[in-house]
C-alpha cells in the first residue's frame, strides 16, 4: 500500500518536475509534450466519470474538447477582427464560462437522447453525434472551414501569462490535479454510490426507486464539462483548431487513455494519456504505421490486464 | 383491516397471450398474501404490473388508495411498494454494506450530493446493522456480493427490502433455486418479517406457502379463481382440479 502510494506520488511528481528542467536545459520540447499530455489527462479525466464510474461508453467525447477550445477561438477571432460583438473578447475567465456552457448544454441536449440507448447503440449514437459537431465547424466558413481557425490570442487571466510555455504548463498540470481530486471526491459521495450501482444493476437500481435516466444524465453533463474545460486548455496550448480535432478518431484516442490506464480508477485516465503520449512520439518516430504496434498493445492490455495499467499497482 | 392494495378488473395481453383477465384482487393490511399457481399462470406478469414495470391494458391498480396503475417503476418504489426478484438481482460488483446503503431512503434522498457520503452517518450503519442482522448476513457486511452463497444473496435481497421501508413487499420466488435447509431458513426469516410488513409471496413452494400465508389466492391462467385462508384453498375443489390436483 505504502508502495503503491508513494510510486503514484512520484509519478506526478516527475510530471512535474522533468518538464521544467529539460526546458531550462533548452529541450523545451518536452515541456510541450507534458502540457499536451495533462490536457488530454484532463479530457480522460473527464471520459472516466462516464465510461469507467457509470457504465457509459461514449464515443463522441472529442466533441467537447473542440467546443471548449472554439470557445477559445471563436471569441478571440472576434476580438480581433469584429462582429459579434457581444462575444468578442479575450478574457480567460468568459472563455471557460462559455466552454462550460456550451459543453454542458451540448452534454444535456445530446445525452436526453443519447442515454435513451444502451450498449452498441449508445457508442453510435454519441459518435453521431460528435460527428454533428464536426460538420457543423467544417461548413462555417467564418470560423476556417475545415482549414481550421487560428487562435492569435490566447485567453487573458490576472497574474497569468499563458504565452509563457512554463506558466502554460502549470496552468494545465495543477487544472489535472484539481480535476483528478474533484472526480475522485465525486466517485465517493453518496451519487459516486449510486452511479456505480446504476453502472452494476440499472433495473434493480431503478426497482429501488432511482430515477436512473437523471442520474445518467447529470454525470453525462459533468463529463462533458470537464472535457469542455480541458478543450479550452488545448485551444490555448496549440493556438489553433480545426474541426479535425473533433473527429471521432480522437474520441476513440480519448477512450484508448481510459481503458489502457485502467477504468475507474483516479490515476488510470493519467497512466494511459502518459503512454498514450510517449508511445506517440516514440512510435511515430520509428515508422509512420505506428498505429499497428499501437494497437497491438491496446489488445495485450486488454486480454491481459483487464484492468488497465493501473491494476498492475494496486495488486 | 384496510386494504393496503386492491387491484380492479386488471387486463394484460401480450399479443394473443392472455396474461391477466379481469383480475381483482385486496391484499390487506399487514397480512401476508400468498399468490400461487402453475407455470404461466400470470404470477410474474402480476408483480410486474403492480410494480409498474408493465403497465396493463384496462384495469386499475389502488395503493393505500392512491390509484396507481400508470405510475412509473422508481415512484412506486418511493410510495412505498418494493420488490425481489424471481432471479436474483443485487449489485454483484459492490460489497453487501453497499448493497443496502443504495437500499436505504436517506441515500436516495441525498442522491444528488456530490461531494459528501453518508455511508458512515449512524443512521445508515445502524440500518445496515438491523436489516443484515434481520437475515443473517452480519459477518458479510464487507464482503463483495460476488463471494456470497446463492442463498445468501436471496437474504441479501430481503435485507434490501427491508431497508428501503416499504409498506409492501413483493417477493417473486424468493425459495427459487434454495436448497432444503436453506428453504428452511429463508420461511423462519419470513416468518419473522410476518406481521411486521404487508407481503405479497409468489411462490411455487406450497409446504412454504402453506407454513406462511394468512391468506391464498390462487391464480390461473391469468384469473384469481379463488382467495382464501389456507385451509379452505386446500378444501377448494376448484383449487384442487385446477392445481394442487395435478401434482
Amino acid at each position: 500500500m505504502q508502495f503503491i502510494r508513494s510510486f503514484k506520488f512520484f509519478i506526478l511528481a516527475s510530471l512535474l518536475v522533468f518538464p521544467i528542467i529539460f526546458n531550462q536545459i533548452g529541450m523545451s520540447f518536452y515541456l510541450d509534450l507534458a502540457t499536451r499530455l495533462c490536457i488530454l489527462a484532463i479530457a480522460a479525466v473527464g471520459l472516466n466519470l462516464i465510461l469507467g464510474y457509470g457504465g457509459m461508453i461514449s464515443f463522441g467525447h472529442a466533441a467537447y474538447l473542440g467546443l471548449g477550445a472554439y470557445a477559445v477561438g471563436i471569441p478571440a477571432h472576434h476580438w480581433l477582427y469584429g462582429g459579434l460583438d457581444f462575444l468578442a473578447t479575450t478574457n480567460g475567465f468568459v472563455h471557460i464560462l462559455i466552454a462550460i456552457a456550451i459543453s454542458g448544454l451540448f452534454a444535456l441536449l445530446t445525452g436526453l437522447i443519447c442515454l435513451k440507448t444502451k450498449g452498441v447503440y449508445f457508442i453510435m449514437i454519441t459518435m453521431a453525434f460528435s460527428q454533428m459537431a464536426y460538420y457543423l465547424f467544417v461548413s462555417i466558413e467564418e470560423y476556417g472551414g475545415d482549414d481550421g481557425l487560428v487562435i492569435n490570442t490566447r485567453s487573458e487571466i490576472p497574474l497569468i501569462n499563458l504565452d509563457d510555455p512554463i506558466q502554460m504548463f502549470l496552468v494545465s498540470f495543477s487544472s489535472l490535479i484539481f480535476f483528478m481530486w474533484l472526480v475522485h471526491l465525486i466517485t465517493k459521495s453518496n451519487f459516486g454510490l449510486i452511479l456505480s450501482g446504476i453502472k452494476d444493476n440499472e433495473a434493480r437500481m431503478v426497482s429501488l426507486g432511482y430515477n436512473v435516466y437523471f442520474h445518467k444524465l447529470i454525470a453525462f453533463i459533468f463529463s462533458g464539462i470537464i472535457c469542455g474545460f480541458a478543450g479550452v486548455l488545448l485551444g490555448n496550448f496549440t493556438t489553433f483548431i480545426s474541426p479535425e480535432m473533433i473527429d471521432w478518431s480522437r474520441s476513440g484516442e480519448l477512450m484508448f487513455m481510459v481503458i489502457l490506464g485502467g477504468v475507474a480508477t483516479v490515476m488510470g485516465p493519467l497512466f494511459g494519456a502518459i503512454v498514450f503520449v510517449i508511445l506517440e512520439e516514440v512510435l511515430s518516430s520509428i515508422t509512420i504505421y505506428w498505429h499497428l504496434p499501437f494497437g497491438l498493445l491496446l489488445i495485450t492490455v486488454v486480454l491481459f490486464f483487464r484492468g488497465g495499467l493501473s491494476s498492475l499497482f494496486s495488486k | 383491516m384496510q386494504n393496503i392494495l386492491k387491484i380492479k378488473n386488471l387486463n394484460k395481453n401480450f399479443g394473443g397471450v392472455i396474461a391477466t383477465k379481469n383480475l381483482n384482487l385486496s391484499v390487506l393490511d399487514g397480512d401476508l398474501h400468498a399468490i400461487i399457481g402453475p407455470n404461466g399462470a400470470g404470477k410474474t406478469t402480476l408483480v410486474s404490473q403492480i410494480f409498474g414495470q408493465v403497465f396493463p391494458d384496462s384495469g386499475q391498480i389502488f395503493f393505500q388508495n392512491i390509484d396507481v396503475t400508470q405510475i412509473s417503476e422508481y415512484k412506486k418504489s418511493r410510495l412505498g411498494i418494493n420488490r425481489t426478484f424471481q432471479i436474483t438481482s443485487v449489485m454483484k460488483s459492490m460489497t453487501v454494506s453497499e448493497n443496502i446503503q443504495l437500499a436505504t431512503d436517506k441515500i436516495r434522498e441525498n442522491s444528488l450530493d456530490f461531494f459528501t457520503t453518508f455511508t458512515n452517518k449512524s443512521y445508515v450503519l445502524e440500518k445496515i446493522d438491523f436489516c443484515l442482522g434481520q437475515v443473517g448476513l452480519i459477518e458479510a457486511n464487507n464482503q463483495p456480493v460476488a463471494s456470497l452463497s446463492h442463498g445468501d444473496c436471496r437474504k441479501l435481497e430481503i435485507a434490501m427490502a427491508l431497508a428501503s421501508d416499504a409498506k409492501l413487499l413483493l417477493l417473486d420466488e424468493p425459495m427459487a433455486g434454495l436448497g432444503p435447509s436453506e428453504t428452511q431458513e429463508m420461511i423462519a426469516l419470513l416468518n419473522k418479517l410476518k406481521g411486521k410488513q404487508t407481503i405479497i409471496l409468489v411462490e411455487h413452494d406450497m409446504d412454504a406457502v402453506f407454513a406462511l400465508a394468512d391468506r391464498i389466492s390462487v391464480l390461473v391462467s391469468g384469473e384469481i379463481i379463488a382467495t382464501g385462508e389456507p385451509n379452505n384453498i386446500k378444501r377448494d375443489s376448484k383449487v384442487q382440479n385446477a392445481y394442487l390436483g395435478e401434482a
